[in-house]
């Protein structure tokens, strides 16, 4: 037997994953002279970090919380806007300032205009995880389809760029198609799951047919309805 | 060489204290040598279900700030001799305990004692990921219902993340206890049934301990409910557990089966 749940729809949130390009800059100590030498090179190129985003990789540098709002505080009357740090340690981060930022890719000057990031190494494109996922643990996985032996333990959450297959019970969170991929699905064996979610739609466990609770489902978009249907 | 145990929850008021003592005490009533840690600093409270508050010196922070030696802070307990109590301190806070120092006391420890049972501090910060930092097994002591539940579930996370045996690819063994479990109440579908927690939980049961007013007698006395009441239903569960712990294969006994034959022979059901 079928049945199937998308009465109670709610409308997306538009929260996806997206990647930009964006330019780096990297202070070298001491500070000053960075700034000095800086100073130099745009009185040759005018205007050049007018309306770009730009990064700021601390790795070289040590510098307290104070000091990086100084550096940024310099950096704005250049007309330099910082919208994220990288390499510093997330303490010294207030809230007041840009957000870390992780795993950046070196790419091509040239590729800033607009063309396709570099190639990129072959990535693995599934994700098969043995253990229980445990509450308070939240695993993502971009690159594709993700696989859990185990169960999802309330408070626990699994993000996919692809499809999301759970052999045990889903209590916690899925979260599939997260880069936008609208066919992306949720298969799971057995359904108390908190919020299901493809592609930015989804439904919570009021949302959701209380006729599929504790039943295998699967999850599935049409159009803008997320559909949740018994498959046993 | 020592076991090093971290008795550990994640929410508070389960009964990790009453665990530590009760379990630490049948492991010495066998005859081996126990050490008690209270990691609870700030909040000690280890010190009054073993009844040794009066004889407090020096403390847990004393010894990792290298202010008292191990052998001074050391409380050894008056009924059973292989029992040794380290207290919290109550006057200083969490982060006064270092990694290195907790390290020092557990790896010294292990050279003087078989057991070394850490009552871990509720929640997830500090102390807690101190406590349980070092251990090679883990007591998660787990009340039938859904909130200790679900916390239970998080430091399971945290021990298979944060230990020093995880971060070396090796893994922490880990027991559930659950305590306080009432089964006329379970039967009424009141509490979560034992199946439930550990289907949950996914990880091997350790013991069932029943709610019993037993246990609150023997913290006011100061005194484990192993040694208190050796008779009583806790006692026994515990004693029972502390096997388990120690390696021996000991029936289950689920609490109140007993109860609900009574109720079956009269007739009564328990809608």
């Amino acid at each position: 037997m079928t049945s199937t749940s998308a009465a109670q729809m709610r409308p997306s949130l538009g929260f996806r994953g997206r990647s930009f390009m964006a330019y780096s800059l990297a202070p070298q100590p001491p500070i000053a002279d960075w700034l000095a030498e800086l100073d130099r090179w745009a009185r040759n190129s005018p205007g050049f970090f007018v309306g770009r985003p730009i990064v700021l990789d601390l790795l070289a540098v040590t510098l307290s919380q104070g000091a990086i709002a100084h550096l940024i505080a310099e950096l704005s009357q250049r007309a330099i806007r910082i919208i994220g740090i990288e390499g510093a340690a997330p303490a010294d981060l207030g809230a007041d300032l840009p957000p870390l930022l992780k795993n950046g890719r070196p790419a091509g000057m040239d590729d800033v205009s607009g063309a396709k990031p570099a190639a990129q190494q072959q990535e693995p494109s599934s994700l098969l995880l043995e253990e229980p996922v445990r509450s308070g643990q939240s695993v993502i996985f971009p690159h594709g389809d993700v696989t859990v032996v185990g169960q999802v333990a309330s408070g626990a959450e699994v993000v996919a760029g692809g499809s999301i297959h759970i052999y045990g019970a889903l209590r916690g969170r899925a979260l599939a198609g997260s880069m936008g991929n609208s066919r992306a699905r949720i298969f799971c064996r057995k359904n108390e799951a908190e919020l299901l979610a493809i592609d930015g739609y989804y439904q919570t466990t009021e949302d959701i047919d209380t006729k599929l609770r504790n039943r295998p489902i699967q999850v599935w978009l049409e159009g803008d309805m997320l559909m949740v249907a018994a498959a046993d | 060489m020592a076991k090093v145990v971290v008795v550990t929850s994640g929410k508070g008021g389960v009964g990790k204290t009453t665990t530590t003592a009760a379990l630490g005490a049948a492991l010495a009533q066998s005859g081996q040598k126990v050490a008690l840690i209270d990691f609870d600093v700030g909040l000690r409270n280890l010190d009054l279900v073993m009844g040794a508050e009066r004889r407090v010196v020096y403390d847990l922070i004393n010894v990792v700030q290298g202010v008292a030696k191990l052998q001074q802070a050391l409380i050894k307990d008056k009924r059973i001799d292989t029992l040794w109590l380290l207290p919290a301190s109550q006057t200083r806070d969490k982060d006064a305990l270092t990694e290195d120092g907790v390290a020092r006391v557990i790896a010294e420890l292990r050279e003087t004692h078989d057991w070394v049972l850490c009552d871990s501090p509720a929640g997830i910060e500090r102390g807690a990921t101190l406590a349980m930092r070092f251990a090679d097994t883990a007591v998660i002591v787990t009340n039938p219902e859904v909130s200790s539940v679900r916390d239970s579930d998080r430091i399971i996370g945290l021990l298979d993340a944060k230990t020093e045996k995880a971060e070396k690819g090796q893994r922490v063994d880990k027991h559930i206890l659950i305590t306080r479990y009432d089964g006329a109440r379970a039967a009424r579908g009141e509490m979560l049934s034992i199946e439930d927690v550990l289907e949950i939980l996914s990880t091997p049961l350790l013991g069932i301990i029943p709610e019993s007013q037993e246990v609150l007698r023997a913290s006011n006395l100061g005194a484990p409910v192993t040694l208190s009441d050796p008779a009583s239903g806790p006692a026994r569960a515990y004693v029972d557990a502390a096997r388990r712990l120690n390696g021996e294969s000991v029936a289950m006994a689920v609490p109140g089966d007993k109860k609900r034959l009574l109720d079956r022979l009269f007739g009564r059901r328990a809608a």
